[in-house]
């Protein structure tokens, strides 16, 4: 068995074992609730969070990342006899990032925001050199919150797809398991103790428990099969956005969302060229140069979020649905607009149209 | 590599196109070899104009292949990098990223007549296809070439020179016409493209591929004259804009549908348009 066993004083030693070897993020308190950061030395995350605002998302894709630096040519009114200076961007760290604490959907998000970044024609260098190096050390949900469908969604409180080591809190220790060769050097550098037969029992048990626990709707067995139009002309569309303001906060808090902007900042001849997370419920997100539009209304920009992840991006990639089933852009939500309704009446929505082409 | 990191290129040379000097056209020289051998590129692809403090924009490459070492844009002055541009000058520096998208699809047109119809400054694309095509190696890999090509007035016209040379050539047909003009001696046609592709363009016979590049309003208006003249949706190509950052399918605004119009366009037929939520 590759389990494994860390009583909760020892995470701090273990991590600071580790941090030798190891860059170490985990969530931290921050403000009301827990974000993702990386770790200073001695700074130990906190495991008994529940969730946090933002996804760890950030650790592969940050908010701001520059992408390379120029220099202007001097403004001397003559035409500049050299090039600007295209200069690359200050590598980041390059020592592996252990994430420790995150959980298993949030994991599955950040495998989801592979298939954009590393496509067959081209990589983001930025991406994934932080995803490659990256060491999950997850923790699974043994009491999923309400709004949390990632058993439906593909993923789950003990999902191990996406995950290197998956730990559960077994009251005064972590129990887990080894899941692959990158968990494997990890737990060694960390010390972990070699768990016992109990210890899988117990595991197996929190895991069936938080699974009988977690929320398996909604069901959208019915969008995979339906014509793409169709869902797009459905007629619930603008009573389902009725509410949406566009503010965008679902996106940033969503751990699969990707859409960036890129934007210049220049100071004293010397510039950065910057991409910047950004969102699809803006109007300037997708406006011509022109003022022409093709997603002017906020129902269509609303309506255009949802059939990204729950169709067009099932069909483009047959990975399934994305979204994890986190649940951050329910809670977050002013307009109290909940994922789960969307997909439900999107499946809705399919059965009728299947019905009327049926005889 | 950065695929964000552009090529250094210097502006060769500045040509105002049309009489409201709206539209220039700029050609481009590659500071290095290895960059210009890099930027290797088909008819129908399109480029990132990158001026380093200010921003970037697609643009359709407007140079044949053929044209080669540099290479042109024709680039209408709307917003804040393009009015920039206009105001650059022969031998200032700036960057280029691409070639971008999947062009025109040459497999698919060889050996087959064109109809090639474009409206106001959309032209570009399709002057580099032209251009391309009457390169002596080139012109009998296709049938014929009919060019419909319209502006709002002659003056609105791009590539003048090059028009008139493509007139006095016996292995194209071009019909030039223009919305409305004032000049008594305007030896050309006066009306709207859908107008003169109805009486000008020939039948579709099965061998027969339409490009069309412009507006809306003359695309709206042009289908119902292709398909009245037999053409089918997959005989119909047509070269796509949609709002981009980064051009090579990841920043996620220029869908429409699944398609991404800087990696699966910009060049599409239209019945894989008429497949998606037509978004554009």
């Amino acid at each position: 068995m590759n389990m494994i066993r860390v009583t909760k004083q020892a995470v701090a030693t273990a991590l600071a074992k580790a941090s030798k070897s190891y860059a170490i993020a985990g969530p931290v308190k921050a403000g009301a609730g827990h974000e993702f950061r990386c770790l200073g030395q001695g700074q130990v995350p906190d495991l008994e969070y529940t969730h946090t605002r933002l996804s760890p998302k950030s650790l592969l894709f940050p908010q701001a990342e520059p992408m390379f630096h120029f220099k202007l040519p001097e403004t001397t009114g003559e035409p500049g006899d050299t090039p600007p200076a295209f200069l690359e961007a200050e590598s980041f760290k390059e020592a592996p990032l252990a994430v420790v604490g995150l959980r298993p959907w949030d994991a599955r998000a950040l495998d989801l925001l592979k298939l954009n970044f590393d496509s067959p024609d081209y990589t983001d260098p930025f991406f994934i050199k932080r995803y490659n190096a990256m060491v999950r050390v997850g923790l699974a949900d043994i009491h999923p919150d309400p709004e949390n469908f990632s058993l439906a969604a593909g993923s789950g409180p003990f999902d191990e797809a996406s995950v290197d080591i998956l730990l559960a809190d077994a009251g005064d220790a972590f129990i887990g398991k080894v899941i692959t060769g990158k968990g494997r050097d990890f737990a060694g550098a960390a010390g972990f103790e070699p768990g016992s037969p109990d210890d899988a029992k117990a595991f197996a048990a929190l895991k069936a428990a938080a699974e009988k626990e977690a929320d398996i709707l909604p069901a959208c067995d019915r969008i995979n099969d339906a014509d793409t139009l169709d869902l797009y002309h459905a007629d619930f569309w603008e009573a389902a956005a009725f509410s949406c303001i566009n503010c965008g906060a679902c996106t940033f808090a969503c751990p699969t969302c990707w859409c960036f902007d890129i934007q210049d900042e220049v100071n004293q001849g010397k510039g950065v060229r910057l991409r910047l997370w950004d969102s699809c419920m803006t109007d300037l997100y997708s406006a011509h140069a022109s003022g022409h539009n093709p997603r002017e209304k906020g129902f269509q920009r609303f309506r255009n979020r949802f059939m990204h992840k729950l169709k067009y991006f099932p069909d483009k990639y047959g990975a399934g649905i994305m979204c994890v089933g986190c649940g951050r852009c329910i809670t977050q939500c002013p307009g109290g607009i909940d994922i789960r309704e969307v997909m439900a009446a999107m499946n809705a929505a399919a059965a009728t149209v299947q019905q009327e082409v049926s005889p | 590599m950065n695929p964000y990191k552009p090529f250094n290129v210097k502006i060769r040379d500045i040509l105002t196109e049309t009489e409201d000097k709206s539209l220039k056209t700029f050609t481009f020289e590659f500071a290095s070899p290895e960059d210009e051998a890099a930027f290797d590129f088909t008819c129908g692809q399109f480029g990132m104009l990158s001026i380093p403090g200010v921003g970037e924009i697609p643009i359709g490459i407007a140079s044949s292949p053929t044209e080669k070492p540099v290479v042109k844009f024709t680039v209408f002055k709307t917003g804040r990098v393009t009015t920039h541009l206009h105001n650059m000058k022969p031998g200032d520096f700036m960057g280029i990223r691409g070639p971008m998208g999947n062009g025109f699809p040459m497999g698919r047109m060889e050996k087959k007549n064109l109809l090639i119809i474009g409206g106001g400054f959309a032209f570009t694309t399709l002057r580099s296809l032209v251009e391309m095509i009457l390169q002596p190696q080139n012109r009998d890999r296709f049938g014929t070439v009919d060019v419909i090509y319209g502006a709002r007035t002659p003056g609105m016209l791009l590539y003048r020179d090059e028009l008139e040379a493509w007139e006095k050539r016996s292995d194209i047909n071009v019909h030039i016409t223009v919305d409305g003009t004032d000049d008594p001696d305007w030896a050309y046609h006066t009306g709207f493209v859908p107008m003169v592709t109805e009486s000008c363009a020939p039948k579709a016979d099965g061998n027969t591929m339409a490009i069309v590049c412009g507006p809306p309003v003359m695309i709206k208006f042009t289908r119902p004259v292709l398909r009245d003249l037999g053409y089918g949706d997959e005989e119909i190509l047509m070269s796509l804009e949609n709002r981009m950052k980064c051009g090579i399918g990841m920043c996620g605004r220029c869908n429409i549908g699944q398609e991404l119009v800087c990696g699966d366009g910009p060049v599409f037929t239209l019945a894989q348009l008429n497949r998606t939520p037509g978004e554009f």
